[in-house]
């Protein structure tokens, strides 16, 4: 008798979610009942009870195909499509994972302006399509460690930020890149309601250091899984940096500034004693209200999936971007 | 003939009801607290659940667990205002409830999201603080739930209701375990934390006396 073992990666047809069953799974627990179920508040501003009689239709956000060299066969296992679309935080569009998925569909990125300005002799801006253009696209598949603990293995299609930056030529007072997210509260209703988007000061702005924008793993991504960017992953083009935590990796740029001095960032400005500017992936230094020394991989597998790993230094990056930080006490610039 | 059968029946029927709505609004939270439940580990296990079925679960059944409560302290002003004594009759399965739902958040973290990691598992508990406060209410209501037992309660006398006056404290520690436990989007738990506010100013005058 032939008995056949199934890798856990070997997927059957029967283990795919239906797409229509998968994104109303939490219409489904919204009805399962109120007691134990229902919060006594309804988690996002666009649902209500009366949802379930009304048949509007949901838009899908287009996404089209994109050349791109693509990227040498990999060990590690992917984070299916379906979670690395449907688990985001893009605050802009509400905080929960799901609701970036439900709220962004009707996002519009085409026309885009992104401008590279600051300490440069060659400022320019780039239009949608040249977003795609400009620049010899590749794919990365980079680990993505989110600070909450959790991380996914992602196949991003970009292109170096170096690539970007260089053509701007900066001057020699360009010591720092700061990023900054659209701001657009008509779009985005996260921007419009404090409840919606969490407290956060928008627009969403990030920053690194000349040395660690220029380094060949910073990436800038325009796709993912072979496609244009899902607006809730943060399309038409966001920022990856795979060693440090993912909220570093700021989403649908329309700025990036090279500047002289430490630009602000948002997550440090809200709680400056739990999200430092540097935001290195480390085991050794935890968040003051969780450990960082291991993290939930999300692959596929539910509840069952013994998924917890040890974080590594750097998110495994070490080789590429230790030397960056080799004078530093990482304790005090976390 | 026909007219009067169904005069019998429909005041027989008022009376089966009246007779039983005790027993009616029981079958109720247990079919509204327990198969909420059953689906929502169904649907885990078996990947249905979004991206992440472990953060699902223990958001679920922690805010499953705060929500019973409420409800379960609601149970009183209500019965009082409107003389509704019967009501009372419901408070302890629903108290029940919520210490159902908040072993089963403090179980899923253990053995989904720390994976049975048991010196995570205790430095989790002992270091962060939002935590450590989710613990001694879990303890509280598992204090609550054994001496729910009817011999236990007849046993206990006074020290019975001392005892059970604790769920306020619990009702304080969940509601600021939640407020603790959010990165930024702190609406929500305001909200909940009013609620648990206004739930304790409806026995004022019961907690001032413990004071005097």
């Amino acid at each position: 008798m032939l008995i056949k073992t199934k890798k856990n990666y070997q997927l059957s047809e029967q283990q795919v979610t239906d797409e229509s069953v998968y994104h109303a799974r939490r219409k489904v627990l919204k009805q399962l009942g109120f007691l134990g179920a229902g919060s006594l508040l309804t988690q996002s501003a666009s649902a209500s009870p009366l949802d379930f009689f009304s048949s509007k239709k949901e838009v899908v956000f287009q996404r089209q195909a994109l050349s791109f060299q693509q990227a040498k066969p990999n060990s590690q296992i992917l984070t299916p499509e379906a979670k690395v679309t449907s688990h985001n935080n893009f605050y802009e569009f509400g905080t929960s994972k799901g609701d970036p998925l439900e709220n962004a569909q009707e996002f519009k990125v085409n026309p885009w302006q992104l401008s590279i300005s600051g300490e440069v002799d060659k400022p320019y801006t780039l239009g949608y399509d040249d977003l795609f253009n400009s620049f010899a696209l590749e794919e990365r598949i980079y680990r993505l460690r989110c600070v909450e603990a959790w991380s996914m293995v992602i196949p991003w299609v970009g292109f170096p930020l170096a690539d970007l930056i260089k053509k701007a030529a900066p001057n020699s007072r360009a010591k720092y890149v700061a990023f900054e997210t659209l701001y657009d509260p008509e779009q985005m209703p996260g921007q419009k309601s404090r409840r919606i988007g969490g407290g956060v000061q928008y627009p969403y702005v990030e920053g690194l250091r000349i040395d660690e924008a220029m380094n060949p793993l910073t990436l800038m991504s325009v796709g993912l899984y072979g496609k244009t960017l899902p607006a809730q992953n943060g399309a038409p083009i966001r920022l990856v940096v795979p060693w440090k935590y993912g909220f570093k990796s700021i989403k649908s740029i329309v700025g990036i500034k090279l500047v002289e001095h430490e630009p602000p960032t948002t997550w440090n400005r809200l709680a400056d004693n739990e999200y430092g500017f540097y935001a290195n992936v480390n085991p050794e230094v935890d968040h003051p209200r969780w450990s960082q020394a291991s993290e939930r991989r999300i692959t596929t597998g539910g509840l069952l999936a013994r998924n917890r790993i040890a974080t590594l230094p750097f998110n495994g990056y070490g080789e590429e971007v230790a030397h960056m930080y080799k004078n530093m006490d990482l304790r005090k610039y976390y | 003939m026909p007219a009067s059968t169904s005069v019998v029946n429909k005041v027989s029927f008022k009376a089966v009801f009246l007779a039983n709505r005790v027993l009616l609004l029981k079958i109720t939270i247990h079919l509204m607290s327990l198969l909420p439940l059953l689906a929502l580990y169904v649907l885990a296990f078996d990947d249905q659940l979004g991206a992440d079925p472990v953060k699902e679960v223990i958001h679920f059944t922690g805010m499953g667990a705060f929500n019973l409560l409420l409800i379960s302290l609601l149970i009183t002003p209500i019965a009082k205002k409107y003389r509704q004594g019967y009501l009372l009759q419901t408070r302890r399965l629903l108290g029940l409830y919520s210490f159902t739902y908040a072993l089963c958040h403090l179980l899923s973290f253990l053995a989904f999201e720390v994976q049975f990691d048991l010196e995570l598992f205790l430095n989790e508990i002992i270091d962060r603080p939002y935590i450590t406060v989710g613990m001694a209410a879990l303890i509280i209501l598992f204090s609550l739930a054994i001496t729910s037992l009817a011999s236990l309660k007849r046993k206990m006398g006074k020290n019975w209701q001392k005892l059970h006056n604790w769920v306020y404290l619990a009702l304080l520690l969940i509601a600021l375990h939640f407020f603790w436990s959010v990165k930024s989007d702190i609406v929500e738990p305001a909200i909940y934390f009013i609620i648990a506010i206004l739930l304790l100013s409806q026995r004022k005058d019961k907690i001032k006396r413990w004071f005097k």
